[in-house]
């Protein structure tokens, strides 16, 4: 549209249908989702499958992530892909309190997230003995897709829509191994729920059937 | 690799040179042994290096190992080749524990300690740094015995048999029941 194409009514209207109101918090934290950069920090093997998640075949560019800053300073995600040894979990803490708020953590693989394979004295079990992370991808090593997908849900949580746990989706609580370490049977709240659950499918199916 | 004869020629030999420094010999597993004394070591690594016809000039490998519960527990092991001939000799020194009988569980106690072959074969010093930091062996006349791998302040040596191996007990379905609290 060019200037003068519309004037008076017509162009108050249109101007209006074009605005979207929100406030500055949201504007903010959908910027910063789809901008983020992560730290260029390779840890051991599962860093191999993070570097191909940045080239073109997974490419993380489509999320608007793939620029990777050598320097902490720049950087707002740290993706911690592969073991961290006892000698290491210093560095990366380090590494980590340099970045600049706000910042996110993905614990990539089996290893930093719970020390994986290797239970000895040499590597941390579980990177978040020592640093808060935001989002775990299980695997060894995850698949670029499943690191993506990790991001993916981490946007969302920057955007102010965490994902919920699957437990609470799948309306599971309760059902967890300590919960039932007692009786060996599932609580009497996670049986409730797990009725609602039920109850609600068969509603849906019965009305489909109508 | 000398073979049988040639490796009880080179224990006699040295044996003659320096009494009782070869205390073994043996001749398996496509590799020629000599066992010595611990204290002997560096009398027994010289000659081998300077001897005209042996001329192990090469330290390839320097390693430690511990036979708990055998006695004496721990080696050092070394071993040497000539590239001329493209052999190799393996030369095992056995180390008592010093600390032996007593509940030491993080080798705080003393060390056992043999003196540092650095001074003639300078490869060896990373090497030795490794024996030092995973077996708790202190080389005498080491120019920078430090850890190496491990974390400066780390306590403990790690690859002794008795370490606590570390980590966390992993919870299985089949284990749930066994270790009932793992969660706390
Ligand atoms: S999770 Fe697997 S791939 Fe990743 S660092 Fe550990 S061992 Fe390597």
């Amino acid at each position: 549209m060019l200037r003068g194409d519309l004037e008076g009514e017509a162009l108050e209207e249109h101007v209006k249908e074009r605005i979207i109101t929100t406030t500055l918090d949201t504007a903010l934290n959908w910027a910063r989702a789809n901008a983020v950069f992560p730290a260029t920090f390779g840890l051991a093997c599962c860093a191999i499958e993070m570097m191909s998640m940045v080239a073109s075949r997974y490419d993380i560019a489509r999320f608007g992530s793939e620029a990777f800053r050598a320097s902490p300073r720049q950087a707002d995600l740290l993706v911690l892909s592969g073991r961290v040894s006892i000698k290491m979990a210093p560095v990366v803490r380090r590494i980590y309190d340099q970045m600049l708020e706000p910042k996110w953590v993905i614990s990539m693989g089996a290893c930093s997230s719970s020390g994986g394979m290797f239970s000895n004295y040499a590597v941390v079990q579980g990177a978040d003995k020592f640093m808060p992370v935001d989002v775990h991808v299980p695997g060894c090593p995850p698949r670029p897709e499943a690191v993506l997908y990790g991001f993916n849900k981490l946007q969302r949580q920057i955007v102010g829509d965490p994902d919920l746990g699957w437990r609470q989706r799948y309306n599971a609580a309760g059902t967890e191994e300590w919960a039932r370490m007692e009786t060996g049977v599932p609580t009497p709240e996670a049986l409730a729920a797990a009725r609602r659950v039920v109850a609600r499918e068969e509603k849906v199916e019965q009305e489909a059937g109508e | 690799m000398p073979d049988a004869v040639g490796l009880e020629l080179i224990a006699k030999e040295i044996n003659a040179a320096h009494e009782g420094a070869v205390r073994e010999t043996g001749h398996e597993y496509g590799s020629a042994t000599l066992v010595i004394a611990a204290g002997k070591n560096l009398e027994v690594l010289r000659w081998l290096e300077e001897t005209p016809g042996q001329e192990y000039t090469f330290c390839s490998s320097v390693h430690g190992a511990d036979y708990l519960p055998a006695e004496p527990r721990f080696a050092v092991h070394y071993e040497l080749l000539n590239r001329d001939r493209v052999e190799r000799i393996h030369v095992k020194a056995l180390l008592g524990d010093p600390s032996a009988g007593t509940d030491d569980r993080w080798g705080e106690g003393p060390l056992p300690t043999l003196r540092s072959s650095v001074g003639i074969f300078p490869t060896a010093e990373f090497q030795e740094r490794e024996i030092y930091d995973f077996f708790g062996i202190v080389f005498d006349g080491h120019p920078d015995l430090r850890r190496i791998t491990m974390p400066e302040d780390y306590v403990g040596w790690p690859q002794r048999r008795d370490f606590p191996i570390g980590g966390e007990p992993v919870i299985f379905t089949n284990t749930e029941r066994e270790r009932a609290g793992w969660y706390e």
